[in-house]
């Protein structure tokens, strides 16, 4: 499933991405597959989204969000 | 000179620029990379070996692999040996409290061989988390010095100042990843091809050598060539580096930093964010936050922008009396300080909003503002961060621009920099304050709003509209050169950093005095000449009219009236005046007349020209007198067209004129700062000619109308 599919509070493990590209930005920024990721809260109009990963928070779009397979 | 070169690396929010300010103190400045419009802040700092050392503080990078315009100048400065900013010593400054993130960019760094040491920052925090770092062994391990500081409390200064003298001139680090692996035949063909032996460094050329301007076209065409040769995937390719530097940074991290009390760290955050970012709350404080900012700027710059003006009053009238009279006295008095006050008197605002700005962003708060408010904004073109500059825009374009330089996509950027100056800024106050009082009754609707307000409110609104709109329609026909990213971290709340706070509000003062004043001085001598000269034959005609009528007049209150008659004829027939009456068939259709024309071309500058243009072309006393704004208003209300016997400020006139103000650009030193921040004339020039061009159709669609 992926990562723009869960709803704040819930966690999951990263195990791969959709897009090489945005797999490259999002790894840089600590999103590591075996990594756990928890969505903390969503911006108040739905988009984008806080995640905490790797010790620390995160906020990205739910297309970006998208590109993050985990379970 | 200095003895040895510093550069400062390390991702974003790492208290780098708090380091550079500490090492650096007053003695920086602001330059640009050669070729590039990226800043480049260098300053000087003194070694305990007494050596002098030039610090340059590159831009905030998650990785050598930029994101970002700005990002890219890190790789470029580090790969090019002959750049003027290539550094004999690297500093990688990191968040302790988040280690591992930060190494990769180190991992990357140290890779290039270029000497170096490791700080880690925000060593106090670590430790309140209950994170504990062994800095001997990652010392050893990393094969470079690592030294704690707290750059927030100023802790570990001298430490480190004596370990950058310590770094030998010989790279210490220890190898990490094999970056040949990756792709050995390209990196091999790329090491023979521009003669080096670092396998990473050919690595990172193949992956963005088009970043790399030192390399000629031929270079590039040979470079491109061994890449596609070789089957190189560069995206793949980065994939996999990273996946291995993380994997030998676990190795490297592994019993260095112990992590004991992992879960209280976020509580604060936590619960800051549940009201600052609610639903309903979250917008009502962001609004109640943005009135303040408003206000704020308006009323505590109204004090000095008042002794400010006071000031040059005072020094122009002065340098009258003392200097010699003559023209090179009248240039200085009235081209030069009056150019000079006119930038000047920009400063409390630019001060203000900007201490508010950078109060936000170190407390962490607009990082959620950019969370709130970007799919609002990304509608129409714009993102999250565009917020602030299109509000301050409300007091001053001039402040709002430069501090969209916060918005990292370069599409984005320059959207909100071109509908900024379309919000209606404080300079545009007095005119529509003039006009609507001239032709809106001065009466209650509902017997609760006053009429005049609510055109006052309606102007403003539709101000915000427009820069919407036009906002949207730049998103259609600007190219994005980059994919947008809002990746971003949010960073976890403190207080702010008040010596920051004092560094922005001088530096921002500063580069905008000297950058856009160069270009106002320079425009507002040329409209003194304009004004003040004419033909030579009039002005001499002029002259002896006036020689003639004044010899036989004693009473003072008649001669007064009688130099104000003179000056205002002057100016009907100086070169602006000309003008004026030469572009009257073009205006004629906004139901303008010629004197109004005049206005149109003094105010081109600087909207607040307008009022005081108009006092003197109805030669009545300055508007600051007592009751002076009534009798302009009065004068201007009767004036009647010397044909047709009507009156020339009727309801369309007016609203037609306060539509063209609205949108026309009529402000050099916006003109100016664009530039400044797009480092060309493209976009200012785009600017100037589509909202003249918008307030021109406007202004005709309601004369037209209304009329």
């Amino acid at each position: 499933m992926k990562l723009s599919q869960l709803n704040p509070g819930q966690k999951g493990t990263i195990v791969s991405f959709t897009d090489a590209e945005m797999a490259v930005k999002l790894m840089e920024m600590g999103c590591l597959p075996g990594e756990e990721v928890e969505v903390e809260r969503c911006a108040p109009l739905g988009d984008p989204i806080a995640i905490r990963v790797a010790g620390y928070q995160l906020c990205l779009r739910k297309t970006e969000a998208a590109v993050i397979i985990i379970q | 000179m200095a003895d040895l070169k510093v550069a400062l690396v390390g991702n974003p929010n790492t208290g780098k620029s708090t380091l550079f300010n500490l090492l650096t103190g007053l003695n920086q400045k602001i330059g640009n990379f050669p070729g590039i419009t990226v800043d480049k802040k260098t300053g000087f700092c003194k070694l305990p070996s007494g050596k002098i050392a030039e610090i340059i503080d590159l831009p905030g990078t998650y990785s050598l692999y930029p994101k970002s315009k700005d990002e890219s100048i890190v790789f470029q400065v580090l790969a090019d040996k002959n750049n003027s900013s290539h550094p004999d010593v690297i500093v990688l400054v990191a968040d302790s409290t988040n280690l591992r993130r930060n190494l990769l960019l180190f991992s990357q760094v140290a890779d290039l061989g270029i000497p170096m040491l490791l700080v880690l920052n925000m060593a106090d925090m670590a430790r309140k988390e209950g994170i504990s770092i062994d800095i001997d062994k990652l010392s050893e391990r990393l094969g470079v010095q690592v030294v704690n500081i707290s750059a927030r409390k100023a802790e570990g200064l001298d430490t480190l100042k004596q370990a950058i003298a310590q770094t030998t001139s010989l790279a210490t680090q220890t190898s990490s990843i094999e970056a040949k692996s990756f792709a050995p035949e390209a990196v091999e063909a790329i090491k023979q091809k521009i003669g080096t032996n670092n396998d990473y460094y050919a690595l990172q050329v193949l992956h963005q050598h088009e970043h790399l301007a030192f390399f000629t076209d031929k270079e590039q065409e040979e470079i491109e060539a061994i890449e596609i040769g070789n089957g190189f995937d560069t995206v793949k390719l980065q994939g996999d580096e990273t996946v291995a530097r993380y994997r030998h940074l676990g190795k490297i991290l592994s019993d260095v930093v112990v992590d004991t009390g992992a879960k209280r760290k976020f509580t604060f955050t936590d619960q800051i964010d549940a009201v600052l970012t609610h639903k309903i709350w979250g917008f009502v404080i962001f609004f109640l936050i943005l009135f303040f900012i408003f206000n704020a700027i308006f009323s505590w710059s109204s004090v000095p922008m008042d002794l400010i003006e006071g000031g040059f009053a005072w020094l122009t009238e002065k340098g009258h009396e003392h200097l010699p009279p003559g023209v090179l006295t009248d240039l200085l008095m009235d081209g030069v300080v009056a150019g000079l006050g006119g930038i000047v008197i920009f400063i409390p605002q630019i001060a203000i909003l900007f201490a508010l700005i950078s109060i936000l962003e170190d407390t962490g708060y607009m990082a959620r503002v950019t969370f709130m408010m970007d799919k609002v904004m990304r509608k129409f073109g714009l993102s999250g961060k565009s917020v602030v500059p299109m509000i301050g825009g409300i007091a001053c374009a001039v402040p709002s621009i430069m501090s969209a330089r916060n918005i990292e996509s370069w599409k984005d950027r320059i959207i909100t920099i071109m509908v900024t100056p379309l919000v209606s800024c404080s300079a545009r106050l007095p005119v529509y304050t003039l006009l609507i009082s001239l032709v809106v009754p001065d009466e209650k609707v509902w017997g609760l709003f006053n009429l005049q307000g609510l055109t006052l409110m309606a102007m403003y609104f539709i101000s915000i509209v427009a820069a919407v709109l036009v906002a949207a329609v730049f998103k259609f026909i600007i190219k994005a050169k980059e994919r947008s990213y809002f990746i971003m971290e949010l960073p976890v709340y403190r207080m702010p950093r008040w010596k920051n706070v004092l560094f922005t509000m001088y530096e921002k003062s500063k580069t905008f005095v000297l950058e856009a004043g160069k270009v106002i001085i320079a425009i507002s001598i040329i409209l003194w000449v304009m004004s003040t000269y004419g033909p030579a034959k009039r002005f001499e005609a002029i002259d002896a009219k006036y020689d003639r009528i004044e010899a036989t007049s004693a009473d003072t209150v008649q001669l007064a009236s009688l130099e104000r008659d003179r000056a205002a004829e002057k100016l009907e027939n100086s070169y602006a005046g000309l003008l004026g009456q030469t572009i009257e068939p073009m205006i004629k259709p906004l139901g303008y007349d010629w004197k109004i024309g005049i206005a149109l071309i003094t105010s081109f500058a600087a909207r607040e020209a307008f009022v005081g243009t108009m006092a003197t072309i109805y030669s009545v006393e300055g508007a600051d007198d007592d009751g002076g704004e009534m009798r302009l208003r009065d004068k201007i209300g009767a004036a009647k067209d010397p044909q047709t016997g009507l009156p020339i400020f009727t309801f369309a006139t007016a609203f037609s004129l306060m539509l063209f103000y609205a949108f026309a650009m009529q402000c050099m030193s916006t003109v100016a700062v664009v530039y400044r921040e797009t480092k060309s004339w493209k976009w200012p020039v785009i600017q100037l000619v589509y909202m003249t061009a918008m307030a021109y159709v406007a202004a005709l669609m309601a004369y037209q109308l209304l009329k």
